[in-house]
């Protein structure tokens, strides 16, 4: 133990590695990989001189214990705590809060480190170890932080480890703190799922809510086009039974409906607690699991439908979050792609949708009118036939618009995205007085061949239209699918003229990298589904199915006790067992103690056998041969290897048939 | 090996030294094991006269040394002196050279003088003048130690102590065996009418039969989690050297060899652990050595494999 260095005087000012260079040389390594990892991940959060200063530390601490010397004084240190202190006031504007917090607690990691001095230091440096490893889940609960920290926490529990056993190897260390965390497991799992949860979580407050990834709640020509070069995660559905064929997978975002000339918004309205038309037609149950974006609006394939605990719809059938996403959320949702929605369209929302801004874009205006037929569906007829005729083409890369954009578009670039086809035709349709609106959301999605999920990227963003005729309500218009038609069919990679840049991911040569890809989110959705998205929701869900009920906590807690006490028992039953089990005459012997136990003669498990057989035989003169005979002979076969099988055979024998007298009252 | 001897020799020194049966064992099994003793209590207890009857009894050449602030390491190891006639100087052997060595209050002398004698317990030889010297075939040392509060003493170091197999106490012999110390006739007196109970070559011979002795793993085992539990214990500053690993197998097979078995049981190495470990081990608290119950309920902590 380390306390060999308060024993010599000469070396107590340090861990003084001259005397015994092993198992302290191989210790400090431990704690200083354990310190190293426990960092590490946090390196990306934190201020680059908070890192670099706690690398400075650690280097120190692996200098100082390799070349033997004593911990540097107090006063040296002090003054780095203290400039530490104020450096992280001033560059992050406080001294409280998450960040500061971890960065304070990487510094004092260090410098605890690099002046531990005895087992109290080493112990706090490990409980620093402990603190840091948990704190990466404040800004990252993925499956890889998650394996990160418990691999860090391996090495520090051998570093603990090793506190007691000083002599245990690597391997015997590492083995150990294994078994000591899977151990642990059953208990984290009682704990994960029966303790009360808070409403959000301690770290729901999200600092990076400024780099928002993802659809906004409006558009104009560009925004759609550089979100698709975008190849981040947006969502993953997993559907019940089968999937719906790749042209209905039309994924509901936010619906466009004011326009100001040039940029498309969202137009306000009532919430509900279902959507307004009556469901038909087949049914798709799905469950989502979506990334954060930080605003409110929820992906829901076409048309969504109500209610669901926690989601709201527009009047446009958008459906909502009642709070913003800012964390990974998961929802279940139905559909039902082929109902007929808003065949009663109340007259304010079709007026809405029937609004052009009175000047600009006259040639457009103009065009329109050229294109109006006696009915609606012929007059959206013209207009996509006329889309099609006049030598459009889809890419990613438009070039600039000016004032007039649709005007521009139509008649001078003609190049553009599917924010552009959109956006043109619903100004075609309502200059032509059809009730018309933008729709933006994703399109498609790639199935994972490893879970069956439907994986969608930011690249799969889309946007569409949506035309009003009387009596059949909304219909869907794609204005995209008639000029590029392989992108609805086939997805973007496969549409887009030679030559386009794709992201990485989409390139046809990495293909082998899309089916790691594949795999991976397979296993993140199944972590995210199990693990991140359980919340107090569904932590009252799931008690409640097990017939208890959340909101008592005496039971909770009773629940947790029990589950606990219940491992406890299970854990000692296995040791015992392991114990016993290990051959004939330990087994024999347990068992004689055991029946001796019952007659209040137990064996300290420190007791000798030739002890115990005198003990006995004091205690129970009338049997005193019988068991100072088993002592004696299980003594022998015991200690005096090897052990004739004949002799343990006996020995069995007679412990099984063993008759004790009665015991008669002693006078005295 | 002939354990009648051995009950012989025991049964004779109990006539000698009354009720001190479990300290006479403990010093005869230090004595197998080939350790150097020390007898630790205060003046009059019998402590030099335990000496006296095993050096007796087991037929050794005695020499005792009466350690005082002034001794020094000459009058152990000897000194080379001048011959007029061959003119030479000649190395006059000092009382080290003897097979039983009492060393009687070794904390009174200087510690340049204390360790003079522990190179020699620990080497077995003597070197002098440049000349190596061979100390004679049974070599045991039997040093006496008054309470180290003691005025006028230079208490061992723990490096020194650790040269000690074992370590006991002689401690007040209890009522009945006072009574017939005090109606019976001076010890040594008795002990100048009794004769060797054992051959020289029958003590090697015992010697080599305590090395012989069968040591089970499980019984390794024991001892291995005995020696990390007083590594591990918070209690201690440090735990039990390897060397006094070694040692205490060795001190419980001689003991196992005095109970006439020939496998060492658990209880061999429970009864050698405490006076083994008290002068090897220090408490964390004051720096102490443990106390008996100290000792007992760390024993009491090592479950047998």
């Amino acid at each position: 133990m380390s306390a060999t260095a308060r024993h010599r005087p000469e070396s107590s000012s340090g861990h003084a590695a001259a005397d015994e260079p092993g198992p302290r040389r191989g210790r400090n390594a431990w704690l200083l990989a354990a310190a190293a990892l426990s960092i590490a991940p946090h390196v990306t959060n934190l201020p680059p001189w908070v890192s670099a200063l706690c690398a400075a530390l650690l280097i120190w601490y692996g200098w100082r214990s390799w070349r033997g010397q004593a911990a540097p004084a107090r006063w040296l240190l002090a003054p780095i705590a203290l400039g530490a202190a104020i450096g992280v006031r001033l560059s992050l504007g406080q001294l409280l809060g998450k960040t500061p917090g971890l960065a304070l607690l990487a510094v004092l990691l260090g410098l605890k480190l690099l002046e531990s001095r005895n087992m109290r230091d080493i112990r706090v440096v490990v409980l620093l170890c402990f603190f840091l490893q948990f704190g990466l889940f404040f800004n990252n609960q993925s499956l890889p932080a998650a394996a990160f920290a418990l691999f860090a926490a391996l090495l520090t529990l051998g570093s603990q480890i090793s506190l007691a056993d000083p002599i245990a190897g690597a391997r015997e260390r590492l083995r150990l703190s294994a078994v000591l965390l899977v151990q642990g497991l059953p208990f984290m799992l009682v704990f994960f799922i029966l303790f009360p949860r808070a409403i959000s979580p301690l770290w729901g407050i999200p600092n990076d809510a400024l780099s928002i990834s993802g659809l906004s709640d409006s558009m104009s020509p560009g925004t759609i086009s550089e979100l698709v070069l975008s190849d981040e995660l947006a969502f993953t559905a997993e559907f019940d039974g089968p999937r719906p064929p790749p042209p209905e997978r039309y994924w509901r975002g936010p619906v466009l409906t004011a326009f100001d000339g040039r940029t498309w918004r969202m137009a306000g309205g009532p919430m509900l607690d279902r959507p307004a038309y009556t469901p038909s037609g087949r049914r798709y149950d799905y469950r989502i699991m979506l990334e954060p974006h930080h605003q409110r609006w929820l992906p829901a394939l076409d048309y969504p439908a109500g209610p669901v605990r926690g989601v709201r719809f527009t009047h446009d059938f958008q459906a909502v979050s009642r709070a913003p996403v800012d964390h990974r959320m998961q929802f279940r949702l139905s559909a039902f792609p082929r109902a007929e929605a808003g065949g009663d369209e109340a007259p304010w929302t079709l007026e809405q949708s029937r609004r052009l801004p009175a000047h600009g874009n006259p040639r457009a205006r103009g065009l329109a009118a050229r294109l109006k037929a006696p009915t609606p569906g012929q007059t959206v007829e013209r207009i996509l036939s006329w889309l099609t005729e006049n030598d459009f083409t889809y890419t990613l890369q438009p070039p600039l618009l000016d004032e007039n954009s649709i005007d521009f578009f139509l008649f001078n670039t003609r190049m553009g995205f599917c924010e552009h086809f959109a956006g043109a035709f619903v100004f075609l349709a309502r200059a032509a007085d059809l009730p018309a609106r933008v729709v933006t959301g994703y399109q498609g999605g790639r199935v994972n061949p490893v879970n069956g999920a439907l994986t969608l990227r930011q690249s799969d963003a889309h946007a569409w239209a949506e035309v009003w005729f009387s009596g059949r309500g909304w219909i869907r218009v794609d204005p995209t699918a008639l000029i590029a038609p392989l992108r609805i069919e086939r997805g973007l990679e496969n549409s887009l003229p030679a030559g386009e840049s794709l992201p990485l991911m989409l390139r046809p040569q990495y293909q082998w990298l899309r089916q790691l890809r594949d795999r991976w989110e397979a296993v993140a959705t199944t972590w995210n589904r199990l693990v991140i998205t359980y919340d107090n929701r569904r932590q009252r869900d799931l008690l409640e199915t097990f017939g208890l009920d959340p909101a008592s906590p005496p039971r909770v807690f009773g629940a947790i006790g029990i589950a606990s006490a219940l491992l406890l028992a299970a854990f000692y039953y296995w040791a015992r067992r392991r114990r016993n089990t290990v051959d004939p005459l330990d087994r024999a012997w347990a068992r004689f103690s055991a029946r001796l136990a019952r007659r209040g003669l137990a064996r300290a498990p420190s007791e000798g056998p030739l002890d115990y057989g005198r003990r006995l035989a004091a205690a129970r003169p009338a049997d005193a041969a019988a068991l100072t005979a088993i002592c004696t002979s299980y003594a022998r076969l015991r200690y005096r290897p090897p052990a004739p099988h004949r002799e343990i055979c006996k020995l069995i024998h007679s412990v099984d048939h063993l008759i004790l007298k009665e015991e008669t009252p002693r006078p005295r | 090996m002939p354990p009648s001897s051995i009950a012989r020799l025991m049964a004779i020194a109990g006539e000698i030294i009354l009720g001190k049966e479990h300290e006479l064992r403990l010093a005869l099994a230090c004595l197998l094991a080939r350790g150097h003793l020390l007898i630790e209590d205060v003046p009059g207890t019998g402590k030099t006269t335990l000496a006296h009857t095993l050096a007796r009894l087991l037929g050794l050449q005695f020499q005792r040394i009466q350690f005082t602030s002034d001794l020094l390491p000459a009058d152990i190891i000897g000194v080379s002196v001048f011959e007029r006639d061959s003119a030479t100087f000649r190395f006059r052997p000092g009382p080290v050279f003897a097979q039983l060595i009492l060393a009687d209050e070794i904390n009174r002398a200087t510690p340049k003088t204390q360790s003079a004698l522990l190179e020699a317990m620990e080497e077995r030889q003597i070197t002098a003048d440049g000349q190596t010297m061979p100390l004679p075939g049974p070599f045991f040392v039997i040093a006496t130690q008054n309470p180290s509060s003691q005025v006028g003493t230079f208490p061992l170091p723990e490096s020194q102590l650790d040269r000690f197999l074992l370590r006991i106490r002689l401690g007040y012999p209890d009522r009945a065996a006072e009574r017939k110390l005090l109606q019976g006739q001076d010890r040594r007196e008795l002990l100048e009418r009794t004769g060797p109970a054992l051959a020289v070559s029958d003590l090697l011979a015992l010697q080599d039969a305590a090395r012989t002795l069968i040591v089970a793993d499980r019984l390794i085992d024991y001892v291995q989690a005995l020696i990390a539990a007083t590594r591990q214990s918070a209690k201690f500053t440090a735990g039990l050297s390897p060397r006094a690993g070694m040692g205490l197998l060795a001190a419980a097979r001689a003991w196992a060899l005095l109970e006439g078995r020939d496998h060492v049981l658990p209880e061999d190495v429970q009864r050698i652990f405490p006076h083994l470990a008290a002068h090897r081990l220090r408490l964390a608290d004051d720096g102490r050595m443990p106390t008996p119950d100290d000792l007992a309920r760390l024993l009491q902590s090592v479950w047998l494999p």
